[in-house]
């Protein structure tokens, strides 16, 4: 620090002291006597219309302490239950082109040109396979579930969602903007980590940031929707099928929600302590949705982009799997050592090794968790037995159903718990990345790492051993 | 008639409009040399992003609430053979605030030296709005008021005569509705006409009753002058000094008074502190 600066801070200090300490809000004041008089000469209000206004009786309903959360769930409920209705038939669809037709043709263009049976199987029943699948799988829940949400957004819901939300993180000694960085979080961790600036003590920007993953995200939201229809829904009978498994996945939702309240509290009482610190939320106009330009932008710049990713990381993954699945240490496969290693303490679980192998592969994106656990599960039971044509005819959820139940083992405790540690696990790679980014801290971006595999761990043996006990499974 | 009378004016404003589109070039991402940058600035809220996307060409996600703008998002747009650089803020109440998204749009406004900034307004809440308006005006006079969703206050039987503002406020306002892209043509005149020079603003000071607050301000700017190698907004600097705002006395003792801090995922502001 130079002299001359030392100088200006003195004076600066000095000039202070004379003039008392309400120079804030002289200057405020200041602004506001100056902004109220341009105003009141600028605007002019004609006559205002006698009846009733439909913003003021809609917010009234929406945010009301007795209908505003049965509302949500509703609300809810009905988006997951229009995507997964509508997602069934082309699903099944792409899957028979993909996985059918596409597959078959591939692998009879290989053998016509006498291809080797490693590099056939490398490039068709690896790479092409994982990635047919993510796109079977992901793109119709997605194409229907976003521009729905993006809808929400629209017409200015998720701020009143907030608003809902806002007492009770209070009640958690959280800041109430934490409710809008949870739902930038529903579309991708990452960009929820990077909204907790909106948030200005740190306590609660950390608190934020911390919890965010319990709020689901894209890559997360079609796992769920598949496994809440093929296990949960499938128990149902048939007419109620795809709203009990809307049901699941808005119960899982919910779950989240909770984990989030219940972390957010026992860090501010144990490492964050604090006050909760009050703001302002703006409830913005209800805007009459633009339909075309919603369904334009939900498509390109969200369904378009996760479905890249998705497949930008399933190619890869898929060549791993195959490797890991085609090379052999000793009498096993790599991946049969690794699914058997993992095996005892997955069915601890509740789950089982398949799938915590899957997790590992999918830390960059969530995105590929089923396809993985697929591909595992039918190299896995027909190891040993020729590779070829591993995942043809698969097209549908009740075969997916089949696979993981016949071969996999899978009981209705697998697919419940599933679900759950889809909730709670760590964050994808980019998001624990930007968590670093955002806090330079080792220690937080740690916390944030493991504290939701723990308690993912935690939960599962809880519900496997609940399960256990009373003889569910 | 007067589904007669609207068919005439889309005519009449397809026609000009046309004329205005032909220089127009939307450049999306491709921002290099350019020779104005222009900053959008205002409440949260009120149509930034939009404005952004209806100039640059690029998809910006819009949401309909507060907050959704935390970094700072950067395109480019030729007019007239000029090229401007246009940089989306986070939107902000004030000024005198702390938050980091707060920051990042004071600190561009303040130290980025924008060539215009255009300060988006909600025409429903204009008095609210007025507040952030008069406080950009204390630090640049190169300003712009867009004055946007002029359609809603329609709706809500609101009548802002913008001839009044832009007399009251010495800077030009042009009233918007830019969901439905009207108003666009006359905003990019009113950037050109302050960003070439043309238009010479004399913007609205706010008035500070007290003598000793005058007279504190600028000794206080004077030295911070000299001190910063002519530095901008040096009464503004001034101010925030007497009310002992923390960073800006910190950016004194560690002499980073005026260097735009890097925030977000768009590092193209070290080119504009090369410029």
């Amino acid at each position: 620090m130079t002299n001359n600066s030392t100088a200006i801070l003195d004076a600066a200090a000095r000039f202070r002291r004379e003039m008392g300490d309400n120079l804030h809000d002289k200057l405020t004041e200041a602004i506001y006597a100056d902004a109220g008089q341009i105003a009141a000469r600028a605007v002019s209000s004609g006559e205002q219309s006698n009846g009733v206004n439909f913003g003021q009786f809609f917010d009234r309903l929406v945010t009301s302490r007795w209908f505003g959360f049965p509302l949500m769930i509703l609300l809810l409920t009905v988006v997951f239950w229009l995507t997964i209705a509508g997602a069934n038939i082309p699903s099944a669809m792409l899957g028979e082109l993909l996985q059918g037709t596409v597959y078959n043709l591939l692998h009879d263009f290989a053998s016509s040109l006498n291809a080797p049976w490693w590099l056939s199987g490398f490039l068709i029943d690896g790479v092409y396979l994982a990635t047919a699948w993510v796109v079977s799988v992901m793109l119709p829940p997605m194409a229907i579930f976003f521009p729905l949400f993006t809808l929400l957004e629209d017409l200015g819901y998720l701020p009143r969602v907030a608003f809902n939300l806002d007492r009770l993180f209070k009640r958690a000694g959280a800041h109430g903007k934490q409710a809008l960085t949870m739902m930038m979080g529903y579309g991708c961790n990452a960009a929820g980590v990077v909204s907790t600036r909106i948030i200005d003590s740190p306590r609660e920007r950390l608190i934020a940031i911390i919890t965010n993953n319990f709020a689901i995200c894209n890559g997360r939201w079609g796992t769920l929707i598949l496994i809440g229809a093929i296990f949960i829904g499938s128990t149902a009978p048939p007419a109620l099928a795809s709203l009990i498994a809307a049901t699941s996945v808005v119960a899982i939702a919910i779950l989240g929600v909770i984990f989030t309240l219940l972390v957010s509290a026992f860090l501010s009482k144990t490492w964050l302590k604090g006050e909760a610190s009050s703001f302002s939320l703006e409830l913005p106009p209800y805007r009459p949705p633009q339909i075309w330009q919603t369904l334009y932008k939900s498509i390109v710049d969200r369904t378009l982009i996760v479905l890249k990713r998705a497949v930008l990381m399933a190619a890869p993954a898929g060549a791993v799997i195959w490797l890991m699945s085609n090379v052999n240490i000793g009498e096993a496969s790599v991946a049969a050592h690794l699914v058997s290693f993992l095996n005892p303490f997955g069915l601890l679980l509740g789950l089982n090794g398949v799938i915590l192998v899957a997790y590992i592969v999918a830390i960059p994106a969530n995105e590929i968790v089923v396809p993985t656990i697929l591909m595992l599960t039918l190299n896995m039971a027909k190891s040993g037995l020729a590779q070829t044509g591993v995942m043809s005819g698969i097209d549908d959820d009740l075969q997916i159903r089949q696979v993981l139940t016949e071969m996999g083992g899978w009981t209705l405790l697998t697919g419940v718990n599933l679900m759950l540690f889809s909730l709670l696990h760590n964050p994808c790679s980019t998001t624990i990345w930007t968590i670093w980014q955002e806090t330079k801290s080792l220690k937080w971006t740690t916390v944030a790492t493991l504290l939701p595999v723990v308690l993912g761990i935690a939960v599962c043996f809880l519900t496997a051993s609940v399960a256990r006990l009373t003889g569910l499974i | 008639m007067s589904a007669h009378a609207e068919t005439l004016n889309q005519c009449g404003s397809c026609a000009s409009s046309c004329h205005h589109t032909a220089q127009l070039t939307k450049l999306g991402l491709k921002i290099r040399n350019w020779d104005y940058t222009v900053a959008l600035a205002g409440n949260p809220n009120t149509g930034k992003s939009t404005i952004f996307n209806q100039l640059t060409g690029l998809h910006q996600h819009v949401g309909n609430w507060a907050g959704k703008t935390v970094t700072r998002a950067e395109g480019a747009f030729t007019l007239n053979g000029k090229k401007y650089k246009l940089v989306d803020l986070p939107g902000t109440y004030s000024l005198l605030s702390t938050s980091v998204d707060e920051e990042i749009a004071r600190d561009f406004v303040l130290f980025g030296q924008p060539d215009v900034t255009v300060i988006v307004a909600d025409a429903t809440r204009l008095e609210r709005n007025l507040n952030l308006v008069l406080q950009v005006l204390e630090i640049t006079d190169r300003a712009v008021v867009a004055l946007n969703l002029i359609d809603e206050a329609e709706r809500n039987n609101l009548t802002v005569d913008e001839r009044a503002l832009a007399r009251d406020l010495g800077v030009p306002v042009v009233p918007m509705a830019a969901r439905r892209g009207a108003g666009v043509k006359e905003l990019l005149n009113a950037i050109e006409m302050v960003a070439s020079g043309q238009f010479s603003a004399r913007p609205h000071r706010i008035k500070y009753a007290d003598e000793r607050l005058e007279t504190a301000v600028e000794t206080l700017a004077e030295q911070l002058r000299v001190e910063f190698d002519n530095l901008p907004n040096a009464r503004w600097v001034a101010l925030r000094l007497l009310e002992g705002d923390e960073n800006i006395i910190n950016a004194i003792e560690t002499r980073t008074l005026g260097k735009v801090k890097e925030a977000g995922a768009f590092p193209s502001l070290v080119e504009s502190e090369a410029r």
